[in-house]
């Protein structure tokens, strides 16, 4: 197989827009004068905080072949941005993240931070999992103490810590419990509270309320909201809910189906606090999904596919 | 309360039956002693302080032995499991050496060290240390990749990941190796002491042997039973369903 993505998915979109220019940004309307959360310098920031400089990701299936899972990715995060990805299953949107993360080295490109390469994982950009990873051995304050125990803080600072971030997702009540004790909608908060006691610059969220019932969805989504303006972090944000990526995010970013690849950007210019039912969400949302239809299509044929083949 | 009922009828009935068939005279009472004669030369040996002595003495080997072979079956264990090479090689030589009986160690360890202490741990060792270092390569194998991801993510690397992300997070996988590494090893130094003329409750077998006292070889064999039994059902187990009580896995 060629190595290159242009004989196998004829790409319709200009080679400009795949090489990460800010081309054909939507911008939606606001629904009112009334703007509650201040506006942050977005765009105009010389040093982005996160920047993908031509990343690609390939890696050799059980069958030996080459398989290109990230093509050319470039993108610039600005500090304090809400970044939302959003992409068809099997998009390497995840993988993108592990890799922003320092778990997984990338094929070529480099992932900048502050505009210096990074080799490995550190404590400036905290990524929670999907699948969260809480340690079941430890309690939630244990949970959230852990990265500050890595950072060698000592045992003052790190109880203080500890309780003011427990306060912030409203789980002070339920610092001595397990993680097998708490609802799902807990857990999040434990993992949401374990990433930000270490204080990291970057946010990274992988698909986290995916799991959840939509009412605590909601009301996840204004706790990250109201911490993420209480705490100016850096978010990057992966969903395959692209109302849920409107709702939260500052700008939010298509890939496309294997390869994985920048199809468009969407500024999201909505004021906040928002609602997943509000229908500037819903509008926004829908000229986003009328974009990402066709790489759903895509995605579902492959799997169809597949099938066939067996 | 059903079920304990249930042991001690149980208990009682083959007491019973032990009682009878030895007031029967089947045999002679110095190869088929009566269940009150094997309750005298508890009682004796106890008064004694010979099974006092032999319990201390076997129990003290035993912790030595036992405890050297976790550590170093668990340093054993992690660098079969971190390199595919190492698991490839050493790993495969474990395995096999899995099927050679601990007291086939017994010769060696009495070249190598003569009959000492020393030969009696080693023997020991042997015993323990395959199992502990196949639960171990078994546990970080079976651990959730994502704890290590996590571990790492939030800033922990080498011996700290080890210790504080890798090592709990395989607990519940290690903890049934370590079971069976202690089984082993309680096999391994009876069968040693019963050879080496060194105190422990394997040398006092061996005296009942010895003196034809089949009183006193019952006694001990039920005293070695009650002490496996003990750390067995009590130590291990208990521990074992603490840990899945902490972790929120359901008893197996």
């Amino acid at each position: 197989m060629s190595t290159s993505p242009h004989n196998t998915f004829p790409s319709p979109l200009p080679v400009a827009r795949r090489t990460g220019v800010r081309a054909n940004v939507f911008h939606g309307k606001p629904a009112s004068s009334v703007t509650e959360f201040p506006k942050r310098p977005m765009f105009e920031v010389v040093v982005p905080k996160v920047a993908l400089d031509s990343i690609s990701l390939s890696y050799k299936t059980t069958s030996g072949e080459r398989l290109l899972a990230l093509d050319n990715i470039s993108l610039e995060v600005a500090p304090g941005e809400f970044l939302c990805i959003v992409g068809p299953s099997g998009c390497g949107k995840s993988t993108l993240l592990h890799l922003i993360a320092g778990l997984q080295p990338q094929t070529s490109g480099k992932v900048l931070i502050d505009g210096a390469p990074v080799s490995g994982p550190g404590t400036d950009r905290i990524l929670i999992f999907q699948e969260l990873g809480l340690f079941p051995w430890l309690t939630v304050a244990g949970n959230v103490e852990f990265g500050l125990k890595m950072k060698n803080l000592p045992k003052a600072a790190r109880k203080e810590k500890v309780e003011y971030y427990l306060r912030l997702v409203h789980l002070s009540k339920f610092k001595d419990s397990y993680i097998h004790q708490l609802s799902g909608g807990m857990r999040q908060r434990v993992a949401l509270a374990r990433a930000l006691a270490t204080e990291p610059d970057v946010l990274l969220m992988d698909e986290p309320f995916a799991a959840l019932d939509a009412q605590t969805r909601d009301l996840l989504h204004d706790e990250l909201e109201r911490i993420w303006s209480e705490t100016g972090r850096t978010i990057i944000f992966v969903t395959h809910n692209v109302r849920e990526a409107v709702r939260l995010g500052d700008r939010v970013v298509l890939l496309t189906f294997r390869p994985g690849r920048v199809k468009q950007e969407f500024a999201v210019d909505l004021p906040r606090p928002r609602h997943m039912e509000q229908p500037d969400v819903a509008r926004t949302s829908g000229e986003i999904l009328a974009c990402l239809r066709d790489e759903i299509n895509k995605s579902l044929e492959a799997e169809y596919a597949d099938e066939k083949a067996r | 309360m059903k079920k304990l009922a249930r042991q001690v009828v149980f208990y009682c009935a083959l007491l019973s039956i032990w009682a009878i068939l030895a007031k029967l005279r089947i045999w002679p009472p110095y190869l088929f002693p009566p269940p009150w004669g094997v309750g005298h030369a508890l009682w004796d040996g106890f008064a004694d302080h010979s099974f006092w002595i032999g319990i201390m003495v076997t129990m003290k080997r035993m912790l030595i032995g036992y405890s050297m072979s976790v550590v170093l079956g668990m340093i054993l264990g992690l660098a079969v499991s971190s390199s595919k090479f190492l698991e490839e090689t050493v790993g495969g030589l474990l395995v096999s050496l899995q099927s050679l009986p601990s007291i086939c160690w017994i010769p060696l360890a009495v070249l190598w060290f003569g009959l000492t202490e020393k030969a009696i741990l080693f023997v020991v060792l042997m015993g323990s240390l395959l199992s502990v270092t196949i639960a171990m390569e078994d546990g970080r194998k079976q651990m959730p990749k994502i704890y290590a991801m996590a571990g790492r993510n939030l800033g922990a690397s080498g011996f700290r990941l080890f210790w504080s992300v890798l090592l709990p997070a395989s607990l519940p996988f290690l903890v049934n190796g370590m079971k069976q590494g202690w089984a082993f090893a309680w096999r391994s130094l009876i069968q040693a002491e019963m050879i080496f003329l060194s105190l422990g409750l394997g040398q006092l077998l061996m005296m009942g042997r010895d003196l034809s006292d089949m009183s006193q070889v019952m006694a001990v064999m039920i005293l070695i039973v009650i002490l496996g039994y003990l750390v067995d059902g009590l130590i291990f187990r208990t521990m074992e369903r603490r840990l899945q009580a902490k972790y929120g896995l359901t008893p197996a």
